[in-house]
């Protein structure tokens, strides 16, 4: 393998926050590690001085933080401008859902500046929307449960007229609880509307088996790439903490059916139940990689490099296949760190 | 009529993996020549045959033991309907 030749891309990556309900960062940033067509410097863009990553040096070159996404897109786009003119960025891959509107926004400003994403266009952000799935799924003929938004604790009283129980009461971000009772509707209601504020999503539960996709798309219909999932182990807080690639048909093709009808630009991932019927629903569209993101490298598709390669307008060739039947395996790692890092990230907020 | 899921994948060991939904099992070793025998596509009635020639085994005995481990298979969506 050639390597002196390749261009070197500054690229900056967020979601470093390698816990026990982990963002995407650090399996991207992997992926990235291992990409043969460019070599990369990474600079980790971090919003907690605790997030695991800043303090992996063999991976992350160095590190700046960036303000929370409710401080809204100007004092992100400046703090940006002062990390590009310390690190010349080629490329930014954002990954949490509650910074992407943010990074949407400014989109056409960073490209002005040198700096490339490859995000969902608005629309498709906005109409992936938990809250928007039921019309998504009407509107695309993809199955998807029925739900309905809730603003109201009133509501919950009157679910069981339009709903059998159980129900899943999912917040607009994160979370998702199931109730068996209208009761427990009520409660579970009252704690996602604390945590992630109004509306809160009541959907069907349907019963079945879960899996999970990955994929890219380019944003004109076609599937550059697409990994199947299956997790094994499942924490508490309902995340894979071991998976298995799998191949079922009929979930590559709901993909490529979302891709197609969307022209969906960018990662994403689909989270999908299938029930006894054998009938696929689609639960979740999430507008990024996922945190398994490096189970999709690791069976030969390397989803961030290509999205890298598209970003800068590079022709990327479509993968065809994976391999089926590997399997990621998380685990914790204790890692002994200088309080004079854990200062500087603190007080300076770079590293 | 049923056969296996021709995407099945088994070892010698009688790990059995469906790529499809990523569910494994293990098997002994007269269900790894069993399902040996149907990725060969032979039928239920020669597989039957099969086992009376190599077990001491009564053909009742064997026949309800086999039709068993295929509702098995089936139940664990390792069989398909071929038309």
């Amino acid at each position: 393998m050639k390597t002196k030749n390749k261009r070197k891309l500054t690229i900056g990556v967020t979601g470093l926050n390698a816990i026990d309900s982990p963002g995407p960062g650090i399996a991207v940033i992997r992926g990235l590690r291992e990409a043969t067509s460019f070599k990369t410097r990474i600079i980790g863009l971090s919003y907690e001085s605790l997030e695991p990553g800043i303090y992996m040096h063999d991976l992350v070159d160095r590190i700046f933080q960036i303000p929370y996404p409710t401080a809204g897109t100007e004092p992100l786009l400046s703090r940006l401008e002062y990390i590009h003119e310390q690190e010349p960025l080629n490329v930014i891959i954002p990954n949490f859902d509650a910074e992407l509107f943010s990074f949407i926004k400014l989109e056409p400003r960073l490209k002005q500046m040198g700096i490339s994403l490859f995000l969902p266009t608005l629309k498709q952000f906005e109409e992936r929307h938990k809250a928007n799935l039921l019309d998504f799924g009407k509107k695309y003929h993809i199955r998807v449960p029925f739900s309905k938004i809730i603003y109201d604790p009133g509501e919950v009283q009157r679910l069981d007229k339009e709903f059998s129980f159980p129900v899943v009461v999912k917040g607009k971000f994160y979370d998702a609880t199931i109730a068996a009772t209208p009761e427990q509707a009520r409660t579970c209601f009252n704690k996602t509307a604390a945590k992630w504020g109004l509306p809160v999503i009541i959907q069907e539960f349907v019963d079945g088996t879960e899996f999970n996709i990955t994929g890219l798309g380019d944003g004109k219909g076609k599937m550059i790439a697409g990994v199947a999932m299956r997790k094994q182990y499942i924490t508490d807080k309902g995340k894979a903490w071991g998976g298995i690639s799998i191949q079922d048909p009929k979930i590559l093709a709901l993909a490529e059916k979302f891709i197609r009808a969307t022209r969906w630009r960018g990662g994403f991932e689909l989270e999908l139940m299938k029930d006894k019927n054998n009938e696929l629903y689609l639960l979740e569209i999430n507008p990024r990689m996922p945190a398994w993101i490096y189970l999709a490298v690791g069976v030969g598709q390397n989803i961030p490099e290509a999205l890298v390669n598209l970003a800068l307008g590079q022709p990327v060739e479509p993968y065809k296949d994976y391999e089926v039947g590997k399997m990621f395996i998380r685990y914790s790692w204790d890692m002994i760190v200088d309080r004079e890092e854990y200062e500087k990230i603190s007080v300076m907020g770079e590293l | 009529m049923m056969i296996i899921n021709r995407n099945i994948a088994i070892s010698e060991t009688g790990f059995v993996f469906n790529p499809i939904n990523g569910e494994s099992f293990s098997v002994n070793p007269i269900g790894y020549e069993v399902i040996s025998l149907m990725k060969e596509n032979k039928q239920a009635d020669e597989i039957m045959q099969y086992l009376l020639a190599n077990y001491q085994v009564e053909p009742e005995t064997c026949r309800k033991d086999l039709e068993d481990f295929m509702g098995m298979l089936k139940h664990h969506l390792l069989l398909e309907d071929k038309e």
